[in-house]
């Protein structure tokens, strides 16, 4: 599971459709690796205004790297900023959780990750 | 031909046997490949973008969106959910790019509001016509696979299903699922009236209620039949919809649906007046 996905992932329970809480959800026993993907600046730039960057502060502490900036960058930083580009290509694209599980901070849930696949498969009475 | 669809749960039938013999058959790929690059074309991305694939199995039809080079506006990223561990299995050993989901799209699609600019569906929700168990209704989880998919896209984003209906009423059922849940939506047929034929479902989401003209996008293609929510949607002006008629049932049936209540599988018997019995 990359981190760009991880910032766009909602718990899948139905009672956490319309609680705050149930994103971003939290990783739990993480094991990272670092996946090496060719970089692409018209992609970063394309999403970077759909990130949520206080999700993305917050997992980018859980996971224990350096914290991020308050603010995002524009755009047009982005694009303009390669050491930046560089860094934000390296947490979205190509770190990635292989083991570990991630938790709902609403209802508890427990999402197992194995061999880098998140299990989002429901029990029918959550769906 | 048979069609395990029609007698298997999709994560029994793609076993590990099956889904080795199914990447690695090159009819298969060389079909699955052309139909993706039709979706593509349908979807006509300008530059990269990120793209949810439904059904991504192996990852035969998303590696084709990783391959896309710049002067034709990829590389794409996507992420893709299946209800087969073992397809995901086949595309962790093939090293695809995307990043996979074991999920089964009839739950839902839980990605928070407008994530992707686009989504690809090749050979897959044909599948969702069939109940996963005997607490779930085809009805049910086409419609929490439409509102999911709906919300999960950003404005002014697109979606291309290919599938294979196995019958009208098949079709009729998906596409009426894709209408309800907000779609402006066409339908495409390559090959029609031939054994090959193909069948896409374009849809559309609008950039606002306002603008009225959900379908203006998809009116735009050539080749591809427009499917209107307003024609159907004139019954339900003003006063039209007796209360109480088998018609407001089912419409109060898919207002709780949406709420994610659990409502009794619609019948011939519903909305009829219960006879005393003797
Ligand atoms: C014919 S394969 C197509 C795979 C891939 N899109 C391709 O073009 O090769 C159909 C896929 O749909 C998946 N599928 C069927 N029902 C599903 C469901 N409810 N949720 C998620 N995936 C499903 C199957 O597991 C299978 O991998
Ligand atoms: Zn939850």
């Amino acid at each position: 599971m990359k981190v760009l996905t991880l910032n766009f992932l909602t718990c899948a329970v139905k009672s956490c459709k319309s609680s705050s809480d149930s994103f971003p959800l939290h990783p739990k026993d993480a094991e990272l690796a670092k996946d090496d993907v060719e970089i692409n600046p018209q992609l970063l730039a394309n999403v970077l205004p759909r990130l949520d960057w206080n999700a993305l502060r917050t997992t980018s502490t859980e996971l224990g790297f350096p914290s991020l900036p308050d603010q995002p960058p524009s755009p047009e930083d982005l694009t303009a900023d390669e050491k930046m580009l560089q860094e934000l290509h390296s947490l979205l694209m190509e770190t990635q959780i292989m083991e570990g599980k991630l938790v709902c901070g609403h209802c508890g849930h427990e999402y197992a990750i194995r061999e880098g696949i998140a299990n989002f498969l429901l029990p029918s009475h959550l769906v | 031909m048979s069609r395990p669809e029609d007698t298997l749960a999709a994560d029994v039938h793609y076993d590990d046997v099956e889904a080795r013999k199914y990447t690695t058959s090159s009819r298969i790929q060389t079909i699955q490949a052309s139909m993706t690059r039709r979706a593509l074309e349908l979807l006509d991305l300008p530059s990269p973008s990120l793209i949810l694939d439904i059904g991504c199995g192996s990852g035969l039809s998303g590696e084709i969106l990783s391959q896309i080079p710049p002067d034709e506006g990829g590389p794409h990223a996507w992420v893709g959910m299946d209800i087969s561990a073992s397809m995901l299995d086949i595309a962790l050993q093939r090293d695809v790019e995307g990043d996979l989901l074991l999920a089964d799209i009839g739950q839902g699609v839980p990605f928070r509001a407008g994530t992707f600019d686009a989504a690809i569906s090749i050979s897959a929700i044909q599948w969702l016509c069939n109940a996963e168990s005997s607490e779930t209704s085809p009805a049910g989880r086409l419609s929490r696979f439409f509102n999911g998919l709906y919300a999960s896209l950003k404005r002014g984003g697109r979606a291309v299903c290919q599938f294979y209906p196995k019958n009208d009423v098949q079709k009729k059922m998906i596409t009426s699922a894709a209408v309800k849940a907000g779609f402006g939506a066409g339908l495409l047929e390559d090959d029609p009236d031939t054994k090959n034929v193909k069948v896409y479902l374009v849809l559309t989401v609008g950039g606002s209620a306002a603008d009225g003209d959900i379908t203006g996008v998809v009116e735009g293609m050539e080749g591809v039949d427009v499917l209107d929510a307003r024609r159907k949607g004139k019954t339900t002006g003003k006063g039209e919809i007796k209360k109480g008629s088998k018609t407001w049932i089912i419409k109060k049936k898919e207002q709780m649906e949406r709420k994610g209540k659990v409502v009794k599988a619609t019948s011939k018997y519903t909305g009829r007046k219960r006879r005393i019995q003797f």
